[in-house]
């Protein structure tokens, strides 16, 4: 019962997420971030096997890090995605896989494009406008189809919001009462 | 006795010196010549050939494979050529180990190599040689030439101590200190790439030995961006286009118009 979502728009991307950390039917936590800041102009939201999901995230964030000071600048959305899909791949392919779907947003500095991909566990990689995970992607997928909607229609209490444009990642706040 | 430190790539001399990669460092000073000139437009890259002679069958350099003679310049991906000075053999085998470095890059990241990095691939296995033991040196010197994203177009330079460096201009192989001052005096910041072809043949013409160039003794190479895909576009000329190249720029042979007055 998670839910994540993405957009684009012109030179950004938005993401956001559901703060819940349950088990079974009880919630035990509705202030969980499950959105990364991979970097200073990338973002990654994740969801899935509760740590799988934790571990997989700090194993991309740490060598993403290592990379960026490797090479002395950060990989590109498009490269970053690969690699983070490839992972996905070859951990699927072991005795022991991650069972994790992320939103990948970033903004490419090379070109200065906004950036989305969607990847589920099966190592499944697109290069979407917006995307969504869990059981809200069945509400807002047809939601986004038509076009973005200024309004979410799930009930979940709280959503962390998160942009990356042009001068970098930043969190904003969602008010929730409309 | 110092020459008992020659034979040991790996012991440093009394005087805190690797003999092996000096002398590795002095075979490519022998060399035949290697220039880079970085444009804002391009990077270009020109080679004299050692290997020459009137039974050398070039057949196969007229139309096939990408261009070149492959003797000085390689292509190592789309993105980035390279021109070698030193042992041609030691020179393939960095040449294969960079392609499937690139490759390896490309299969991961889906996105070509950048070019420092696979400068840094290949001068981590050549430093290699410098520290772990019995090993001789790669005796080859290396210009790369390439683009990317992150940092457009670029020349590095790298030697058999694994050093390498970014440059506007330079020069490796014979006559290399010639070759630079001439660079350093002609070189002009955001030059075109049309003039830093003709600033490699005029330093190319005055650094070899022979009097006349032709496209027996010279390899030639760009490296440009597409103007309508905005991809690299590498481009090593064959022996034909070098000699054309060459009658552009008035350096080549005139034997046409010499053979009709004698």
């Amino acid at each position: 019962m998670e839910v994540s979502f993405a957009i684009t728009g012109k030179g950004y991307v938005i993401l956001a997420a559901d703060q819940n950390a349950a088990r079974s039917i009880i919630k035990m936590k509705a202030d969980e971030d499950k959105i990364k800041a991979l970097g200073s102009h990338l973002l990654m939201a994740y969801s899935g096997e509760p740590g799988d999901t934790v571990q997989f995230a700090e194993y991309v964030e740490r060598n993403l890090r290592l990379q960026q000071m490797r090479n002395n600048h950060p990989l590109r959305p498009q490269a970053a995605a690969s690699w983070v899909r490839r992972s996905i791949a070859d951990s699927l392919r072991s005795r022991s896989p991650y069972a994790v779907n992320i939103l990948l947003g970033g903004y490419d500095m090379a070109n200065k494009q906004a950036k989305l991909y969607w990847m589920d566990y099966l190592g499944t990689q697109v290069d979407v406008p917006f995307a969504a995970h869990g059981y809200g992607s069945y509400f807002a997928l047809s939601l986004l189809d038509r076009e973005v909607q200024k309004r979410l229609v799930i009930s979940f209490p709280s959503f962390k919001v998160k942009v990356v444009d042009e001068g970098g990642v930043r969190e904003v706040e969602l008010d929730m009462t409309v | 006795m110092a020459r008992r430190y020659d034979s040991r790539t790996t012991i440093f001399s009394p005087e805190g010196r690797l003999y092996q990669i000096e002398y590795a460092m002095e075979a490519i000073s022998h060399a035949g010549t290697v220039l880079g000139v970085l444009a804002s437009d391009g990077v270009v890259l020109a080679a004299e050939k050692k290997v020459t002679g009137k039974l050398l069958d070039l057949s196969v350099t007229k139309d096939g494979g990408y261009g070149g003679s492959g003797e000085k310049i390689y292509l190592l991906t789309d993105n980035v050529v390279v021109g070698v000075a030193g042992l041609t053999a030691d020179a393939n085998s960095l040449v294969n180990y960079a392609r499937t470095a690139a490759q390896r890059h490309l299969f991961t990241f889906n996105e070509d190599i950048p070019v420092e990095q696979l400068a840094q691939r290949l001068c981590d296995l050549k430093q290699g040689y410098t520290q772990y033991g019995g090993l001789r040196p790669f005796g080859v010197s290396l210009l790369y030439a390439g683009w990317d994203p992150y940092y457009q177009f670029q020349l590095y330079l790298s030697d058999p101590s694994g050093n390498y460096s970014g440059w506007k201009a330079t020069c490796i192989g014979a006559n290399n200190g010639t070759a630079q001052s001439l660079l350093k005096q002609e070189y002009k910041e955001d030059i075109k790439v049309e003039d830093a072809i003709g600033l490699v043949m005029k330093v190319m013409s005055k650094t070899m030995d022979s009097t006349t160039l032709g496209s027996e003794k010279l390899e030639f190479a760009t490296l440009t961006l597409d103007p309508t895909t905005k991809k690299p576009k590498a481009k090593i000329y064959r022996p034909a286009e070098v000699d054309a190249l060459l009658q552009k720029h008035d350096l080549g042979k005139k034997e046409d118009t010499e053979m009709k007055t004698s």
